[in-house]
């Protein structure tokens, strides 16, 4: 606020009047007060303006092909439906699309976690080469400079002619207000038993028993993301056959303490399996990726950090047989013996987490899923129920009440709006 | 200039002078090593020249820290019938699959008793059947839970004498079987079953403690009679052969008359087993090192922790591998050990022999942040 220029200040003294501190209305089942943590000083609207203009212009990627929106997507919860990104020329991305929705709410961003916030994530696709192949952000910075719309409208919010900075600042600012919650759970949580089905109360009563889901999907009132947003390897990245000898390769690299030669196999297609290991390079997280939200998990499939589960029912299939077993597993991975009446009870609570506005959608995706769900490749049931395998002994079945009842999310905010 | 810091004359000076300090005793094998090294470093850096003298006092310490051979380590798997548990059985499978994936493969595997959880056949049959698939040749050490239900009847019949010594690339191995118990049994006319369930409680006022006992002691002194003192010793033992908190049995009670027994011995290393955490413990000549468990973690002990331990911090309790894990020894041309914990849900911790020998003033392995458990 000190550099504006005189021009400027007038109009931005208004706007910045407006703003300040005035937290917008927040969707139901969302926290006040985990907003104001996460959000000290709210994005003004012309920030937020300006954020959303950048975000669907095309003009920011190296052949105008692909915006920020093209992965995304408003119209698809701000995801893409595919199941690894698709850039610039139709070049496929290693990794799958997640929302923008909370992700506000997020310590890290990417799925290796290898962003501390939405401004420095706000940078990498634009200069990353399979996905907006900008050759550097200098040029990014001319090329935005050209366009007299924008030009003109950083020099009024800011005073001053445009940097890379200034616009991951705009991306991020929009992007601060795609906040998500109204999901048929908030709505019964809040007091309208009606809201949920029997079948929804079966699944939620799973999740936090049986399917021990709540060990990394928690939700509360408090944290209503339903992550715990660290970062596990659930055998998802051993799906590829060479995986032990992809790891022991990377570990050789960095115990000899060429940290520059990890950073060149990290954008090697075959690396990007290791994940959150070519960020932290500690063994333990080798092929950990980060927990996503849960939150509109209906609509934002295909799932997984590659895109290789179609449907919630192969999630379930894949965590019902204790994940594919590697050597870097997490601890808390083991068979669930799940029966399939309990796995359609869970699927049916995790479409329930899906915000109003997305009703029509939902709807489509869960007939679609549905009509896959006879199809189910990750599908083991001889492997969840404990008849091959080492894989883990049993909870027992745990004579779980609803879990509204028991009190085991929290006291609940009242809704704002 | 503050006090206590060096200018970079100084410090340059300094290293030039170890620098030549170390070219003078350095015989011409080790300066042929020292100069690929550096020259490989120099151009790996884009340096035109070494900026840095220091690189030669690492070289010349490395002969006696190289490691000389390495062998793993697989402990307490307290395995009950599958139908029962099979949660101690995947782990067992998993430590065996870290074994076998070591490269380079380890000399050979030293299983550090507690293969059983209540002694019963079933149980130590399935142990050995799962241990057959390591690639490596494996030497058993016995464990309180493995004997106390048939005096060892059927372990022996498995694995042999629990007590035995070998030679290997120079180093003198001894495994020793120090879960001995003074008779508490036939007094009070317990079954075997209730024998074996008394020993395999933590704490209880029933069972004796732990000891290697006269006649184990008097063939121990045999076998070291035979050996050079200036040989490196290893001792392997189930419990630890000193005296760690009474009350849960982390005890053996003839410590010290097995001590005094290695005492002349130039570098000695105990292994044990049995406490299920990282522990490390020095006394005079003896370093000793506490294994992992492929079962369950115990915390530590309330007091009486050796002061040389790095703890672990509290196990993830939504994890059933958090704090466990099996482990690698590397033997070093000294005779001492590096000993590596391969903890499955966190970083692995090397303890190294330098941080033992120097009571805890080298080469101290990172600790958690988090309190110990």
């Amino acid at each position: 606020m000190k550099a504006i220029s005189f021009a400027g200040a007038l109009t931005l003294a208004t706007v910045a009047f407006a703003g300040d501190n005035a937290a917008p209305p927040l969707p139901l089942g969302l926290s006040p007060k985990l907003y104001e943590l996460t959000v000290p000083k709210p994005p003004t609207p012309a920030q937020v303006a300006l954020g959303e203009k950048l975000f669907n212009d095309k003009r920011l990627s190296a052949d105008d092909s692909v915006s920020c929106a093209t992965c995304h997507d408003p119209a698809k919860a701000f995801a893409d439906g595919k199941a690894q990104a698709v850039g610039i020329k139709n070049q496929v991305g290693q990794r799958n699309s997640p929302t923008v929705l909370n992700a506000l709410f997020l310590a890290t961003q990417f799925w290796d976690g290898r962003a501390g916030t939405l401004e420095d994530q706000a940078k990498l696709p634009i200069l990353n080469p399979i996905e907006m192949g900008m050759p550097s952000p200098e040029a990014v910075v001319t090329k935005v400079k050209a366009i007299p719309e924008y030009s003109a409208a950083f020099k009024q919010l800011n005073g001053r002619d445009v940097t890379y900075d200034d616009i991951a600042a705009a991306i991020a600012a929009f992007e601060r207000t795609k906040l998500s919650g109204n999901a048929r759970f908030d709505r019964f949580l809040a007091g309208d038993s009606k809201a949920f089905s029997a079948q929804e109360k079966r699944g939620w009563a799973l999740f936090n028993g049986k399917g021990r889901c709540n060990s990394c999907h928690a939700g509360n009132a408090v944290s209503p993301l339903f992550s715990d947003q660290k970062f596990h390897n659930i055998g998802i990245a051993a799906h590829k056959q060479d995986f032990v000898q992809l790891a022991s390769e990377a570990i050789r690299v960095v115990r000899a303490g060429d940290e520059q030669q990890i950073d060149r196999l990290a954008l090697e297609t075959k690396f990007s399996e290791l994940g959150r290991f070519l960020v932290t390079r500690k063994e333990n997280d080798i092929g950990s990726f980060k927990t996503p939200t849960l939150r509109n998990i209906g609509v934002t499939g295909p799932y997984m950090h590659d895109g290789s589960l179609t449907t919630l029912w192969d999630v379930m299939d894949h965590y019902n047989k204790g994940g594919i077993p590697n050597p870097y597993l997490d601890g808390g991975m083991q068979r669930l013996g799940l029966t399939e009446p309990e796995i359609d009870d869970l699927v049916a609570f995790m479409f329930a987490l899906t915000s109003d506005d997305f009703q029509a959608l939902e709807k489509k995706e869960f007939a679609r899923q549905r009509g896959l769900k006879n199809k189910r490749p990750e599908r083991d049931t001889d492997a969840a129920m404990g008849k091959k395998g080492n894989l883990g002994d049993l909870a027992p079945n745990p004579d779980i009440k609803n879990p509204a009842d028991v009190g085991l999310y929290g006291p609940v905010v009242k809704a704002e709006k | 200039m503050r006090k206590g810091v060096k200018s970079i004359e100084t410090k340059h000076y300094e290293e030039r002078d170890s620098f030549f300090d170390g070219l003078r005793r350095m015989d011409r094998r080790g300066f042929m090593r020292l100069a690929g090294l550096s020259a490989g470093i120099a151009a790996a850096k884009g340096l035109v020249t070494p900026q840095s003298f220091q690189l030669i006092s690492v070289a010349e310490a490395a002969p006696s820290a190289r490691p000389k051979f390495s062998f793993a380590y697989i402990s307490d798997s307290h395995l009950y019938k599958k139908e029962l548990n099979d949660r101690f059985v995947r782990s067992l499978v998993r430590a065996v699959d870290d074994v076998n994936r070591l490269d380079p493969q380890p000399d050979f595997v030293l299983y550090g008793g507690d293969l059983a959880q209540l002694g019963q056949k079933e149980e130590l049959d399935l142990g050995k059947q799962i241990l057959k698939s390591l690639k490596a040749p494996v030497k058993m050490m016995v464990g309180e839970h493995d004997w106390f239900l048939d005096m060892g009847e059927h372990w022996r019949a498995l694995f042999g004498e629990p007590q035995y010594s070998f030679d290997h690339k120079g180093v003198h191995f001894v495994t020793l079987m120090s879960v001995n118990e003074k008779d508490f049994w036939t007094a009070r006319g317990m079954t075997p079953m209730e024998r074996m369930q008394t020993v395999a409680g933590l704490d209880n006022g029933l069972q004796s403690r732990f000891e290697v006992g006269q006649p184990g002691r008097e063939w121990l002194k045999a076998d070291l009679a035979k050996v050079d003192k200036n040989t490196p010793i290893v001792v392997f033992s189930h419990s630890p052969l000193y005296k760690y908190y009474k009350p849960w049995n982390f005890w053996t009670d003839d410590a010290d008359d097995v001590q005094a027994l290695l005492k002349p011995f130039k570098n000695v290393t105990v292994i044990h087993g049995h406490t299920h955490q990282m522990l490390s413990n020095q006394i005079g000549n003896i370093s000793f090192h506490g294994m992992l468990s492929t079962a369950w973690p115990w915390p530590y002990a309330p007091e009486g922790l050796p002061s040389l331990t790095v703890p672990m911090n509290r196990p993830d309790p939504f994890s059933n591998f958090d704090g466990c894990g099996d482990g690698r020894m590397d033997v070093l041309e000294g005779g001492l050990v590096d000993k590596l914990y391969n903890l499955w849900d966190r970083d692995p911790v090397t303890v190294k022999a330098t941080y033992l020998a120097s009571n805890g003033k080298q080469d101290r392995p990172p600790s958690s942040r988090l309190p110990p458990y």
